[in-house]
């Protein structure tokens, strides 16, 4: 294990200290709240020669993302970061990110989308960009960002799978919040990404290369299928790159975090900083007598339902906290996930959904010990009042 | 050739084969041809010098018949062409006449 340093620092402020220590060649960016403050942090670096980063300050995130694949396409380790808005604006992009096979890695701090419009966090923006071909890391806190940004370029640059990755934090509650976490040294975070090569950089003009061929009926249906096979790898890179970065760190790290899941009766799905808070609910729980767990899922795309299936497949009964509602469809986007994973199971747990903490809505304890004690009562009786509600709202 | 499989393709479609454009028929999106008359034909190279495809063959720096391989019928030469005594020598005549 290499040394660390104990630092108190907020999470946009661990990632930019991630890409300070990365030192991709290029990254392309436009500022947008919350996400703002990695780039204008990363910048510093850029402008007091910390990083030999080439910096482009760019019109937009539409131009911003093009200029990552440029860049990723030439040869060079690229990275940006952005929010909301920024990422919807990037949407063109991301499919031809992934589809030319480009490891950008991309830090999302999550925010609400417009409209209203409003800056604070929910996974709207990720959510809406899940099925563009990105591999999608999720960080509970600042340290998690911090690993997940370091782990992002090892899994993203694997020649086996060659995939953009984003990594997600929640916006303000994480990217804005003073928390203690360790970094790791330069030399180690250097070594353990390792050189980047490109597999048919542009800038190699001893053997020149075309990017974005028109591809019609005759083949295109073969690339997605390819896609989705390279899509199936991604879990094995991701449980890789995991344990050769607890070899440096310590910290161990999965395809999801399962907490006092193996004899719970029942639990909580919930993604990102709400997990931290339910866990702590599901002690209060525990302490009580009552069989309570939580499954904080961190690879986001692709999604690994066979595991997600078997971790949750023992529970009486579950409940699937969204903070994204995905509109006009059954249940919200976590939910759908949850539940397409235990369907091969009978039994299985009866799911709940709730839609909670919509554009920075609080999130509370008493949220997670009301959805505990519904839980327990579906347990126990096998009656549902409701599958899916919005909780901490006004009626 | 045979069709490829998915196992058996580029990642990202990438094309590592400089110049694979050649292999590639334009020349079948055609509906209006151009027909060269060479004695109205100056030599002045006009047409090859504004065909967005490689639809002019030259040789000698003179220019020789179409390659219908890749002309797509955009009909630029025709318009370009200054001809000869106001007579053209490029004109377009539509496909299957």
């Amino acid at each position: 294990m290499s040394a660390s340093r104990v630092v108190a620092v907020t999470g946009n402020e661990s990632v930019a200290e991630a890409l300070r220590q990365v030192n991709p060649d290029v990254s392309a960016a436009y500022p947008i709240t919350p996400a703002t403050d990695i780039m204008q942090r990363f910048t510093h670096y850029v402008s007091n020669g910390k990083v030999k980063t080439e910096m482009i300050l760019v019109e937009s995130e539409h131009s911003a993302m093009s200029a990552c694949i440029g860049a990723s396409a030439a040869g060079g380790r690229v990275m940006t970061a952005t929010s909301s808005q920024g990422l919807a604006l990037m949407w063109e992009e991301l499919f031809i990110a992934s589809g030319y096979r480009l490891p950008i890695v991309m830090s999302l701090v999550n925010r609400a989308l417009s409209a209203p419009i409003n800056i604070h966090c929910d996974h709207s923006d990720g959510m809406g960009a899940r099925d563009c071909g990105w591999i999608q890391l999720w960080s509970e806190n600042a340290q998690e960002a911090y690993d997940n940004t370091i782990q992002a370029f090892r899994i993203a640059e694997n020649m086996d799978i060659r995939l953009p990755a984003m990594v997600c934090m929640d916006g303000f509650i994480i990217s804005h919040s003073i928390e203690r976490m360790e970094y790791l040294d330069d030399d180690a975070v250097r070594n353990y990404v390792g050189d980047f090569k490109q597999l048919y950089p542009l800038l190699d003009i001893a053997h020149p290369v075309s990017y974005g061929p028109l591809i019609l009926s005759d083949y295109y249906m073969e690339y997605k299928r390819a896609h989705a096979e390279v899509m199936s790898k991604v879990k094995h890179v991701v449980l890789d790159a995991a344990s050769e970065f607890e070899r440096i760190s310590g910290r161990k790290y999965g395809l999801f975090e399962d907490y006092r899941l193996d004899d719970a009766e029942i639990g909580l799905v919930v993604l990102n900083s709400a997990a931290g808070t339910s866990k702590d609910v599901v002690d209060a729980f525990r302490d009580r007598g009552i069989k309570a767990g939580l499954l904080k899922p961190r690879l986001f795309r692709p999604f690994p339902y066979e595991e997600v299936g078997e971790a949750l497949k023992h529970l009486k009964a579950v409940c699937v906290l969204d903070r994204a509602d995905a509109s006009g469809a059954s249940y919200g986007p976590l939910f759908m996930e949850i539940a397409s994973s235990v369907s091969p199971y009978s039994p299985r747990p009866v799911l709940l959904n709730k839609i909670y903490g919509l554009g920075g809505r609080d999130y509370l304890p008493g949220h997670a010990e009301s959805v505990l004690s519904e839980l327990a009562e579906v347990a126990a009786t096998g009656k549902v009042r409701t599958f899916k509600e919005y909780i901490g709202v006004r009626e | 050739m045979k069709p490829r499989g998915w196992k058996e393709l580029n990642p990202g479609a990438v094309i590592t084969e400089a110049g694979s454009a050649r292999k590639f028929k334009t020349g079948s999106w055609r509906s209006f041809k151009p027909v060269w008359i060479e004695e109205n034909c100056i030599q002045c190279m006009m047409c090859w010098i504004y065909c967005p495809d490689m639809a002019i063959t030259a040789k000698d720096g003179k220019r020789g018949e179409f390659n219908y391989y890749f002309c797509k019928g955009c009909g630029i030469c025709a318009l370009e062409c200054p001809g000869k005594k106001g007579k053209k020598a490029i004109v377009m005549e539509e496909e299957g006449q």
